[in-house]
């Protein structure tokens, strides 16, 4: 029964070449999930080992980086709006939302919730909450979200937020892992305090090793949070990992490495769950030095490597060929139907005589710290590029200050992205010209102006033309190349049941695998 | 006796000198570290502003001999400071970690001496028999081997199987049975990298006593071979054994990070990896401080055992 949950015929070229309907793409779960269809049941105590967790890891919201303090947060927080599995928002503590000029946003707040500690939930505290990512001593990594917000202020029931210029995804923002709805004092959080509203309440929590949690019995969803108890361990080592969901020391890891896969699978006390969202493995080019400031030098590249072969061999076929995309299958716009670029020496070789040269020669900087598989991933690229006459030395860098060294400094280097659910947070993150994190020094005046422009266009066809053709621009003349997305892998005990839709746009079902799943 | 108190005041002194200068290294080493604090606690997405506000509230922005200064003076009054990353003072978030390695090292001691110190004897009392070569065999294979490799194997013969947990659990709740059983494993692998050193050492120090006239002397007299090696020879082999007791005594609290690792035990060597990866200086400064204080103090008990059990040391004044 433990078959990919990505059924066979709907994989990677296909969802190149077919144009399937997106929107449903992510999400993948065949018939053999007869689990899923039972009725949630109440009780057990739900423990998950994630590879992810330090010593450092806290309580405040601005510094949360990864899957461990994410999915705490995602058990005893609620957020303004929640997305959905399906990748639809909907509402949580905002009741409704509503703008009618794309840069007025009203979120009605939900009357009835109160925090762990007895505390009816405000739109004072809404705010407090929001404000903590604001201002210049904040050092929120989501920060750049609120530059364009000019007022956050109380309206009755409703948060009132008034932003510079429209942005039809604003409320979108507001479903971000950084933006729990916390108890506000004064106008501020207590960024060290665990009170929320969500429906776990915390008993311990050792950074690094371990937090526990019980139910909250005023939890205010009926249908949500099943378990009793719900242990989050930290277990880094992937090997590790897996003995403690064969032995049943857990009950679901995540991050279960491709090469043991088909063993977790003969064993049979498991299940795989493999979601493809839009989380990617990239290689960034400084568009500003040579000889990457030449289009036709990055079309030769993007030409002279198997992605297909990438794909099998680095993720064991758990993801899909990408075509230099940062927008996956899982984005609404994702744009299917854009011409392919399949491993083509001879392409390769035209681009590079366009470019003025018969041979090429680039160095790779490349860590496992960019993401698993990375070394090998360069190595594989510089044997196929030399049939196109290019020659990548591979550069083989440590993991400690990879992103510090290497990243953003070396002119070829490794790199990954989580994906972003809406197209605007992406392209603005990573693709604008001059954006904190444009990795690869692009600018395209073209790019910059369609990105502005669609954020306030609120038709929604227009709107996909724009960003299919900002998708276009990036894949074909950006400095990125994007050869594949890497699926979320997990592996759950046959005892553990899901919904039938498993959300795509974040690990473990979007974080909320504490509050959505069960025990069957 | 004054003498041994004399030696004793004499090597603490030394040993404070030995920390001060290692603290020096430590924070010379760190200082080296490429990287900083604020990028790795904001990770890859964070951008320059915030990064820099970060830094100005840590205070990063300090020349590195006053910073140095800062966290020395704050030492010497028993204050380790608070962690850079999570703002909780040091003594807390090394306190419950430093109490589970010390566990486990005992754990794995109170295994591995008995058993390395009865095979050591055994094997010089029957030495070249069957018995001395198969014991000296395995304890040597066992040493050879990496010790995640030997912790798999374990895993894959003793947790898989049901016998023991693959990882060990500590929340209040844990009682000190339960962490027996939950940390044999770790523990058991610990065993079996250290027992060869010390079985060996005392293997070698017997037989090497047991060519002495005054043990000729006691075979003579018609004693039994167990006799003479544990009433004759044993006594006078102690000081070897009990320096390498201590060696690995000091390794098993200092580095056993990849076994922790392995059965995800939460033992200061994994907070110090943490502390490292993510630039956080004091907690490494602090941990470094308490690994140097481990040698530093287990080798002085080590000199002053071995003298004690030597009356021709005792009597020297």
């Amino acid at each position: 029964m433990t078959n990919l949950t990505f059924p066979r015929g709907m994989t990677r070229r296909g969802l190149l070449k077919g144009g399937v309907a997106l929107t449903a793409a992510g999400l993948i779960l065949p018939a053999h999930m007869a689990l899923a269809q039972t009725e949630p049941k109440k009780g057990g105590v739900f423990r998950v080992g994630i590879g992810h967790g330090s010593s450092t890891d806290g309580y405040d919201p601005g510094l949360w980086d990864q899957l461990f303090v994410q999915t705490f947060a995602a058990a005893r927080h609620n957020y303004l709006i929640e997305i959905a599995a399906d990748g639809n928002l909907v509402p949580e503590i905002a009741e409704s939302w509503d703008s009618a000029d794309g840069a007025t946003w009203v979120f009605r707040i939900r009357q009835g919730v109160s925090f762990h500690s007895g505390k009816a939930l405000t739109p004072d505290d809404v705010v407090a909450s929001l404000n903590h990512h604001r201002g210049d001593a904040s050092t929120s990594a989501v920060k750049p979200y609120f530059d364009p917000v000019t007022d956050i202020r109380v309206d009755g029931q409703n948060v009132v937020v008034t932003l510079n210029a429209p942005n039809a995804d604003f409320p979108y923002l507001m479903s971000d892992y950084h933006l729990p709805v916390m108890p506000g004092m004064d106008g501020k959080i207590d960024p060290a305090s665990t009170d929320g509203c969500g429906g776990y309440i915390v008993e311990s929590y050792e950074p690094g090793v371990q937090a526990t949690l019980n139910r909250n019995p005023n939890y205010w969803k009926p249908d949500r949070a099943h378990f009793d108890q719900i242990v989050l361990l930290t277990i880094l080592d992937p090997a590790a990992r897996l003995n403690a969901l064969m032995t049943s020391e857990v009950d679901t890891i995540d991050q279960v490495d491709p090469a043991s896969i088909s063993l977790l699978e003969s064993r049979g006390v498991a299940r795989i769950l493999s979601i493809s969202g839009n989380a990617h493995y990239c290689f960034p080019m400084d568009a500003r030095a040579a000889p990457f400031t030449d289009n036709n030098v990055r079309m030769a590249l993007k030409y002279a490597f198997d992605r297909q072969e990438l794909v099998d061999k680095i993720l064991a076929g758990h993801g899909s060929v990408a075509n230099d995309n940062p927008i996956g299958p899982a984005n609404r716009y994702f744009f299917a139907g854009m011409e392919a670029k399949a491993y083509d020496p001879d392409k390769a070789k035209f681009h590079l005589k366009e470019a003025g040269m018969d041979k090429l020669e680039v160095t790779l900087s490349a860590a496992n710290a960019a993401f698993s598989g990375a070394v090998d991933a360069a190595v594989l690229m510089s044997e196929k590029a030399a049939a196109a006459n290019i020659t990548i030395t591979v550069d083989r860098v440590p993991d400690d200050g990879y992103w510090d060294n290497v990243w953003m400094k070396k002119p070829f280097c490794a790199s990954y992205w989580g994906g972003r659910p809406v197209e605007d947070q992406m392209f603005t993150t990573a693709y604008l010209s001059g954006a904190s994190w444009n990795e690869s020094f692009w600018s395209n005046e073209a790019f910059d102006k369609l990105l502005v422009a669609a954020r306030s266009e609120l038709d929604d066809a227009k709107r996909r033309g724009m960003y299919q053709e900002m998708q276009r621009l990036v894949s074909f003349e950006g400095s990125t190349i994007i050869p594949m997305y890497n699926n979320y892998v997990m592996a759950l005990a046959n005892t553990v049941a899901t919904p039938e839709k498993v959300s795509n746009n974040w690990n473990l079902d979007g974080f909320r695998c504490v509050e959505r799943w069960w025990f069957a | 006796m004054t003498g041994l108190w004399r030696m004793i005041g004499q090597r603490l002194l030394l040993g404070m000198l030995t920390l001060f200068i290692i603290s020096v290294v430590i924070f010379g080493a760190t200082e080296l570290l490429p990287g900083d604090l604020a990028r790795e606690l904001l990770g890859q997405s964070a951008t320059e502003e915030t990064l820099a506000a970060l830094r100005e509230q840590l205070g990063l922005n300090d020349p590195a001999p006053v910073r140095y200064w800062n966290w020395l003076t704050g030492v010497l009054q028993g204050d380790f400071g608070l962690s850079m990353a999570t703002q909780k003072p040091i003594s807390e978030l090394v306190g419950a970690r430093l109490g589970n390695t010390l566990f486990l090292a005992l754990y794995a001691a109170a295994l591995s001496i008995p058993l390395s110190l009865l095979l050591g004897v055994l094997a010089a009392l029957w030495r070249n028999s069957v018995f001395d070569r198969a014991s000296n065999a395995l304890a040597l294979t066992a040493i050879s081997f990496p010790e995640f490799f030997v912790a798999y194997i374990l895993i894959l013969w003793l947790a898989q199987t049901g016998l023991f947990p693959s990882m060990v659990r500590i929340t209040g709740a844990t009682t000190t049975g339960d962490l027996l059983y939950s940390a044999f494993l770790p523990a058991l692998t610990l065993t079996l990298v250290v027992t060869a050193h010390m079985m060996r050492m005392t293997r070698a120090a017997i037989i090497n006593l047991l060519a002495s006239p005054y043990i000729e002397m006691a075979r003579l007299k018609g004693m039994s071979p167990m006799r003479v090696v544990l009433r004759h020879a044993v006594p006078n082999a102690l000081a070897p054994i009990i320096n390498v007791v201590a060696l690995n005594l000091a390794y098993l609290i200092t580095g056993v990070v990849v076994v922790e690792v392995v059965f995800v035990y939460p033992g200061l060597g994994q907070l110090m990896i943490d502390a490292v990866t993510n630039r956080d200086i004091p907690v490494v400064q602090a941990i470094a401080l308490i690994f140097a204080a481990a040698y530093v103090l287990l080798n002085l008990l080590a000199d002053v055992l071995s003298t004690v059990t030597n009356p021709r040391l005792m009597h020297r004044t």
